[in-house]
């Protein structure tokens, strides 16, 4: 990125009224980011606008969600005594499950229809890529998440709409969506890459998933945020890890498409 | 390329001299067969568990092996994707499957162990829950491996589980202790048990390292018989 940004590049936002700043380190920085983050927007609102278009992964994340709280709800035959026990585990695999199938179309157009060399050809930073996709993921996950939940407690009986779950779920979701970006542009490019997702994800995913099933249990039973900030620290730090993480090695998975 | 040498000129007299390679085979072999031995033999009975705790001097240097594996294939990992050079994938592939290998011996043998000792194979015990979770993902790794298609690929996508899963380690360790409490440290152990499982962690060390550099070897073969055959067959 650095070597593009030639002192006529810093003044053209300038020029254009985006940012006026003294030349510099700062200015540099500043135009840097702004550049990126313009980068990142457009790569994103391409996926928002063909999600818009397709509806693709919404609409299959979401009737396979409410299917598996279907499932659950006979496999467990969940009564009165038994929903406490059970229902953070039934909402985070069928948010898992629902999640997992949206992440694994994430890159389909990329597959099918060639388009990442017209991605990887682009004058941006690679990284900018994966952000791009991230957010993407993670607004289609929580998007699928805002009418899942809610059916969930109506099934279930259960008051789950409480700030604290929601900041749960948010942060489970940023996680799973962060590791998940990584391995679905992976499994894509792999033999049997529908079973290849799953396969590399939910190991990884253990400690999330142990995190936020219990984090959610906690709050469900009424616990204090204090008896819960152990599972939402774990949370935090998986999700800043695998932030960190998958940002740096997700160059490498891209950089021979096809 | 001495396995290449002498494949190529055929001997007419195989003639035993021993490699560096064999001899450290001979000493892991010979460093098993004294850890046994002592396990068996030396080492006092425990008090409280009785025999069953003998099988802990296979366990415990079968966990320490398959750690150092995978801490092998994570550095490789980062390695490869730095410098490019096959040779790192060999070592982070080889380390993995020798890795996934004592893995599985150590949840079997823990799992013996627990039948004896708690009365089931299998306990959501924290460690074991943990090396459980390892094996799981080092085993997608493995699958990964296979599933990918050409050797580049398969080389560039395993280094980047490798690093995402090495990462995950901490993070498992943190959740299954969270999630089931702490699990009680055995106090002091008598001088003759130390002894014991000092020699059986030598010796499996050894082993591993052969077993390794062993893997590796086989594989570089492996790779150029391939190059040759794809000279003649050109």
């Amino acid at each position: 990125m650095e070597q593009q940004l030639s002192p006529a590049a810093i003044d053209e936002p300038a020029a254009r009224g985006a940012v006026v700043a003294p030349p510099g380190v700062v200015a540099r920085t500043v135009h840097g980011l702004n550049r990126y983050l313009r980068e990142v927007g457009a790569l994103l609102w391409k996926d928002l606008l063909i999600e818009l278009r397709t509806r693709d992964a919404f609409v299959s994340m979401l009737v396979f969600g409410v299917l598996s709280l279907t499932v659950f709800n006979f496999a467990f035959e969940l009564r009165a005594d038994s929903v406490a026990l059970v229902a953070p585990g039934v909402l985070w695999v069928a948010i898992l499950f629902a999640g997992t199938l949206g992440l694994g179309r994430s890159f389909s157009h990329e597959r099918e229809r060639g388009s990442m060399e017209g991605l990887l050809l682009c004058p941006v930073d690679r990284s900018s890529i994966y952000v791009a996709k991230l957010l993407a993921n993670i607004v289609f996950i929580v998007a699928a998440e805002v009418v899942l939940v809610p059916v969930f407690g109506s099934f279930f009986d259960v008051s789950i709409l409480k700030p604290g779950i929601v900041a749960v779920i948010i942060l489970g979701t940023i996680g799973f969506a962060a590791v998940g970006t990584v391995f679905a542009a992976m499994a894509v490019n792999t033999r049997a890459r529908e079973v290849m997702l799953p396969i590399l994800l939910l190991p990884i995913l253990l400690p999330l998933i142990i995190a936020s099933v219990k984090a959610t249990g906690l709050l469900i039973d009424g616990e204090p945020w204090s008896a819960t900030w152990a599972w939402v620290n774990l949370l935090i730090v998986f999700d800043v890890v695998y932030l960190v993480v998958s940002f740096l090695v997700f160059e490498y998975v891209i950089e021979d498409w096809g | 390329m001495s396995v290449l040498g002498r494949a190529a000129a055929p001997q007419r007299f195989p003639s035993i001299r021993l490699r560096p390679l064999d001899l450290l085979g001979l000493v892991a072999f010979v460093l098993i067969a004294v850890s046994m031995g002592m396990a068996l033999l030396y080492a006092p009975t425990e008090l409280i568990q009785g025999d069953p705790q003998r099988v802990f001097y296979v366990h415990l240097p079968m966990a320490i092996v398959s750690y150092i594996a995978f801490v092998i294939v994570f550095v490789s990992s980062i390695l490869y994707l730095w410098k490019r050079r096959i040779v790192y994938d060999v070592v982070a592939r080889s380390s993995a499957e020798i890795g996934v290998f004592f893995t599985t011996l150590v949840i079997i043998s823990g799992g013996l162990w627990g039948q004896a000792t708690w009365g089931t194979f299998w306990q959501w015990e924290p460690r074991l829950t943990f090396t459980f979770i390892l094996w799981l993902i080092y085993v997608a790794y493995l699958m990964l491996r296979q599933a990918a298609q050409d050797k580049e690929r398969v080389a560039r996508f395993a280094a980047v589980l490798g690093i995402i899963g090495f990462a995950d380690v901490p993070l498992v360790f943190a959740s299954v202790y969270l999630w089931r409490g702490i699990h009680p440290e055995p106090a002091g152990m008598p001088q003759a048990m130390a002894t014991t499982l000092f020699v059986s962690i030598a010796a499996f060390l050894a082993l591993f390292s052969y077993l390794l550099i062993h893997r590796i070897r086989v594989d570089r073969a492996r790779e150029e018989l391939d190059e040759m055959l794809a000279t003649v067959e050109d």
